[in-house]
């Protein structure tokens, strides 16, 4: 019984920022990189299963990402997962959630997991396309933003709930092996403990090419094309500056006068 | 001439209102000579046939099989109609159906794919569309070299609702076959509010995750109750458990329906939090991150620490 969790390395802005030269995406000193939040709760649940299959089950964490995704993947293991691959090619620099897909595919032919976790979206992007696009490919069962999953390790089928906006809650069963991407607060995630961190610089990594997987360059092509990338119109908003006492002051005069007190 | 595809949706029977949000995008790139056709599949597909004769709309498809969800029964419409149509352009809602299917039924035609587009125009001839990045604080306009068919997935709250009407052409189609592989098993609603209105609150005082801890949310419980505001809350707060889902305002909360005044304090300003609130006149911001998307929707902004503003102001009240 083997479960996959895809886990990324996302990137979030620092306060000033810069576009490239290029004009295509920011420049790489304005970065900081993290574990998207997304799939603390993927490799939390995969964690759950496992550990109420009484430690039965294998949980395999893979990315896709340059070694500085090594930290993300190692994030991943301090929480007990049994080991990480991660590929990497020049070629993949401009991947999006459907090349990452393409490469996930062929991760899934040869681990054969019974099931398949991703997060909901990524936190920098917000694309929601990696986790679909890969059942797609590999013709799967599939549900995305699931809040609730029912699944004993090996089941050949799991009842989830899928959320909805509003609040509202779809329950479904779906046959498995599935891909399922993950919502927040499915669960509280745990924190890695110094122990798991400790472990997890041991843990077997494999790293692998797009050659080793047999893709070329042409099959990884992502679906769409970023022209150009910039700093949105900033709206309207009329900034209240001076001290905090200064700020507060005007605060409540505006909200006073808006509330009629 | 070409054809543009919008998939509409429903829901329990009831035609999701995104839908016609994505007839308006979609018609926006629409040019002489171009047909739109929109396919709906439900068990009474005639029965949204009246609410789909938007201005623009050439043609619905109407696909007689179930009102349940089932991504894989939409996804081989998806493969059906592409195929026989070859459409440039295929356009849905960003709603929590199109996450399950849209990419999936992309990859199936290999076809361009952007999600959450927020803006749609031909620069050129070619199509260009405009999403979101690092956490909504830049904009990419991405296009499809080669593509014969793109599939786009439409940010909800953006685009006006289609309205006027048409005489569209009405066409039945014959559900494909597909393997579905999930089963529709019931509903669960959100838990009782207890009391808690955000959608009826006029004035709205939201706390994010900037707040920190547990032990610091107390401070504005009682802050909005002494200003005489409803405490409401990002997604990460609710989920914590440091205040009840009722409080939560967003795409999978609640929509601040009824509010005229929104101070947000310690808030980024995610699209799922904006769904819920970025309609309101007086969006006051209070973040220490100056480049916080919140403040670009905000009608006054302070960048600052929520706890310091939020200490000097329980001195006026
Ligand atoms: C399908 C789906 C549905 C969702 N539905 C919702 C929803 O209904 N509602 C919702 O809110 N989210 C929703 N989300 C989650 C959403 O994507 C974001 O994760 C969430 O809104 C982030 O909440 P936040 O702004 O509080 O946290 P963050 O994005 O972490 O922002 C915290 C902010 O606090 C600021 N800050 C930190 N310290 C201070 C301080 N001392 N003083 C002032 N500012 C400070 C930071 O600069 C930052 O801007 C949904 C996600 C998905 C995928
Ligand atoms: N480079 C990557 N490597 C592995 N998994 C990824 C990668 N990019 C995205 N994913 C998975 O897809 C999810 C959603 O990402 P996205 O489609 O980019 O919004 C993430 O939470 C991951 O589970």
């Amino acid at each position: 019984m083997k479960i996959m969790v895809a886990v990324k390395q996302v990137a979030f802005l620092d306060d000033e920022f810069e576009i490239r030269d290029d004009g295509r995406d920011v420049g790489e000193d304005f970065f900081e990189k993290d574990l998207n939040e997304f799939d603390h709760f993927s490799v939390e649940q995969a964690m759950l299963i496992k550990e109420a299959a009484g430690g039965d089950a294998e949980v395999v964490i893979v990315i896709v990402g340059d070694e500085d995704a090594d930290d993300a993947l190692r994030t991943a293991l301090a929480k007990g997962a049994d080991r990480g691959i991660r590929v990497w090619d020049d070629a993949l620099a401009e991947a999006d959630g459907i090349a990452v897909a393409k490469v996930l595919a062929k991760l899934v032919e040869r681990e054969k997991p019974d099931m398949v976790f991703t997060g909901a979206q990524s936190a920098d992007f917000g694309s929601a396309v990696t986790g679909m696009a890969l059942a797609g490919f590999l013709g799967w069962p599939h549900a995305a933003v699931v809040s609730n999953l029912d699944y004993a390790s090996g089941a050949r089928t799991a009842t989830l709930r899928r959320e909805l906006e509003g609040g509202l809650e779809e329950i479904m069963t779906i046959r498995c092996p599935a891909v399922l991407s993950i919502q927040l607060g499915i669960n509280q995630p745990r924190y890695a403990s110094l122990r798991g961190i400790k472990q997890a610089k041991q843990k077997p990594v494999d790293e692998l090419s797009l050659d080793d997987l047999g893709l070329s360059a042409a099959e990884v092509a992502p679906a769409s094309r970023v022209r150009r990338m910039y700093a949105p119109e900033r709206g309207k908003a009329e900034l209240i500056t001076g001290s905090a006492a200064e700020q507060a002051a005007r605060l409540a005069e505006i909200i006073k006068e808006l509330r009629g007190m | 001439m070409a054809e543009l595809l919008v998939i509409a949706g429903q829901r329990g029977g009831e035609l999701l209102m995104s839908s016609l949000e994505a007839i308006t995008a979609a018609r926006g790139v629409k040019q002489a000579g171009d047909t739109l056709a929109v396919a709906i599949i439900a068990a009474d597909p005639q029965a949204y046939v009246g609410a789909l004769s938007a201005e623009g709309v050439d043609e619905v498809i109407a696909i007689k099989a179930t009102d349940d969800f089932q991504p894989d029964l939409i996804e081989a419409a998806i493969m059906a109609l592409a195929g026989a149509r070859k459409p440039a352009l295929i356009v849905t809602a960003h709603g929590v159906d199109a996450w399950s299917f849209a990419p999936a039924a992309a990859v199936k035609l290999d076809c361009g794919l952007a999600t959450d587009v927020q803006a749609l125009r031909r620069e050129d001839g070619e199509l260009v569309v405009t999403r979101a990045g690092y956490a909504e604080k830049v904009l990419v306009d991405v296009d499809f070299p080669g593509k014969q068919t793109v599939l786009l997935t439409i940010r909800t709250n953006v685009f006006q609702p289609a309205s006027g009407s048409s005489a569209p052409k009405v066409t039945e189609m014959v559900p494909p076959t597909a393997d579905i592989a999930t089963t529709h098993e019931g509903w669960k609603s959100p838990a009782d509010a207890g009391g808690i209105d955000i959608s009826g609150a006029e004035f709205i005082l939201s706390i994010g995750r900037g707040v920190g801890d547990e032990s610091n949310v107390e401070q504005f419980l009682q802050l909005a109750g002494s200003m005489g505001a409803t405490l409401g809350c990002s997604r990460p707060i609710a989920d914590s458990g440091w205040l009840p889902k009722a409080r939560q305002v967003g795409q999978s909360g609640q929509l601040a329906a009824s509010c005229k005044l929104y101070i947000a304090m310690g808030v980024s300003g995610s699209v799922q939090h904006q769904w819920g609130m970025k309609h309101v006149e007086n969006i006051v911001a209070v973040n220490t991150d100056p480049e916080a998307s919140i403040f670009s929707i905000a009608r006054y902004g302070i960048v600052g620490d929520m706890f310091e503003i939020a200490e000097e102001l329980e001195n006026h009240f």
